[in-house]
């Protein structure tokens, strides 16, 4: 049913084909963490693979930093409704972080940690064949702290709140885990096209 | 790093609803508070949000959050109070078209962290700009009601004077409640108020908070606008406030 009087700002059609439901664009790039942004020095940080509890690889700084470099410029989709188009990231794919190790993907789920605690869960589908990152840089720059920096996840294809900031590993689990914000409501999968936005979407 | 058991229990599905316009007043220049009554409402946690959806006659739908100001009251309706962003999409047209009687749809109650329930326990140190407030006054007002006895200190950062949301229930609230500090600040008024100070939000006003608590607080909420909750988390962390016990929630802007 129509709300009285509304008729709204609609985007163009260009841009309204690429826009979700319930989602606005946006030129900024506003932030979403529920928390401060956690201090994260290059020289102490690490990232670790695991699968279980077991950590199958990790890598300091400068050591992912020699690892493959690959590009992935994408629409991004925020949970609190806003998109922003053409992002342009590079990083290490998941794909190739699992070569290095030797690995394939040992299990369907994922839980990504980051340095400030908090912790989301990404079916392991969405993160391999070429669909994600450890994203380390932003428009040619390094990401700020604010945006997730020094790495962060880059899930391009679900809600933002997948890309978790500050990552510091990836967790294989056998069973679907939720983590932090999943745990508070959020959707399981989060696919801005379905708008998996909450639990049972 | 341990998190603060915070989970509220979650619906097992958030469905949309219709909610009627019960009130409106008009609460500064830029600030208008919505009285709605959800058509079946089961209730909330001090800090959470609903969802609004408006359809337009073609189908096309704008969605945005906003944060319910009213306390937790059994009463079955909630506040919302709605900024104006001149070239915005939907906080115009609330300002502008909404009405009492209007049907307005939603979903919530939203939000399983940025919530402070009694048994949460405190202090409390809550850092609001703008209509980051909201959430904050829900807290203030349920803590009012359901546990006075927790210390609490609200640092609210507005432009001028008359864009302070509620001011004259948190300046009575200041007054009447001896666990209850308010500092204010005005970062762009140019004639200076008694009893409120000039300036952005910075240390010296966060140390100021945490001095008028008995203890450190139990937990922090900073809501706002991105540039504000970036120095309002910074200075909190300066001022020793362990990384754990901070919570934010950030509007845009
Ligand atoms: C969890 C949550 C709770 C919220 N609670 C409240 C609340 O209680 N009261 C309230 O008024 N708002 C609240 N907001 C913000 C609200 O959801 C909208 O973003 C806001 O009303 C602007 O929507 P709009 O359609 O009018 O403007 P849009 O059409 O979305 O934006 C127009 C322009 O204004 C900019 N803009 C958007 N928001 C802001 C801002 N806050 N300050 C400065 N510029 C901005 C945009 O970047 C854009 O350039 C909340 C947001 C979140 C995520």
């Amino acid at each position: 049913m129509a709300t009285r009087g509304f008729f709204g700002k609609r985007p163009t059609d260009d841009v309204g084909e690429r826009l979700p439901p319930g989602q606005y664009r946006t030129d900024d790039f506003p932030v979403l963490s529920a928390g401060p942004t956690p201090r994260v020095a290059l020289a102490d940080w690490r990232f670790t693979l695991k699968d279980g509890v077991r950590p199958v690889m990790s890598w300091n700084w400068e050591a992912f930093n020699q690892l493959p470099q690959s590009k992935l410029t994408r629409d991004i989709h925020c949970v609190t409704k806003w998109s922003k188009f053409d992002t342009a990231w590079s990083g290490v794919m998941i794909d190739d972080l699992l070569a290095e190790a030797g690995i394939a993907a040992p299990s369907e789920f994922t839980l990504a940690h980051s340095y400030d605690g908090y912790s989301t869960n990404v079916p392991t589908d969405d993160l391999i064949n070429g669909k994600a990152m450890v994203a380390t840089h932003f428009d040619g720059q390094p990401i700020l702290p604010d945006h997730g920096g020094p790495a962060r996840l880059l899930v391009p294809h679900l809600y933002f709140w997948k890309s978790a900031k500050w990552v510091n590993g990836l967790q294989f689990t056998r069973r679907d885990e939720a983590g932090f914000w999943e745990l508070r409501g959020y959707h399981m999968r989060g696919d801005p096209w379905r708008e998996q936005r909450f639990a049972g979407d | 790093m341990d998190r603060i058991p915070d989970i509220a229990p979650q619906p097992e599905r958030l469905a949309w609803q219709m909610a009627t316009v019960i009130a409106i007043t008009t609460e500064t220049p830029r600030v208008k508070l919505f009285r709605l009554k959800p058509a079946d409402w089961h209730g909330f946690t001090a800090g959470q949000h609903v969802d609004i959806r408006l359809t337009a006659p073609d189908g096309y739908q704008a969605e945005r959050s906003y944060s319910i100001g009213s306390a937790p009251d059994g009463s079955g309706e909630i506040e919302l109070a709605i900024d104006l962003i001149d070239a915005g999409e939907v906080s115009p047209f609330f300002h502008e078209v909404v009405e009492v009687g209007d049907a307005i749809e939603l979903r919530g109650p939203i939000g399983g962290h940025f919530i402070w329930r009694a048994e949460d326990g405190g202090p409390l140190l809550l850092m609001a700009g703008g209509s980051g407030l909201v959430p904050l006054m829900s807290m203030l007002r349920y803590r009012a009601a359901a546990a006075p006895e927790i210390p609490a200190a609200l640092i609210y950062s507005a432009r001028r004077h008359e864009d302070l949301i509620w001011r004259d229930e948190l300046f009575r609230r200041a007054t009447e409640d001896p666990n209850f500090t308010l500092l204010a600040t005005l970062s762009r008024e140019a004639t200076p108020v008694a009893g409120i100070r000039q300036g952005r939000i910075d240390r010296a006003l966060v140390d100021a908070a945490l001095q008028s608590l008995p203890t450190t607080p139990k937990t922090t909420y900073i809501c706002g606008s991105n540039p504000f909750v970036g120095a309002a988390s910074s200075f909190a962390l300066d001022a020793g406030l362990p990384f754990a016990s901070i919570k934010a929630e950030r509007y845009g802007g």
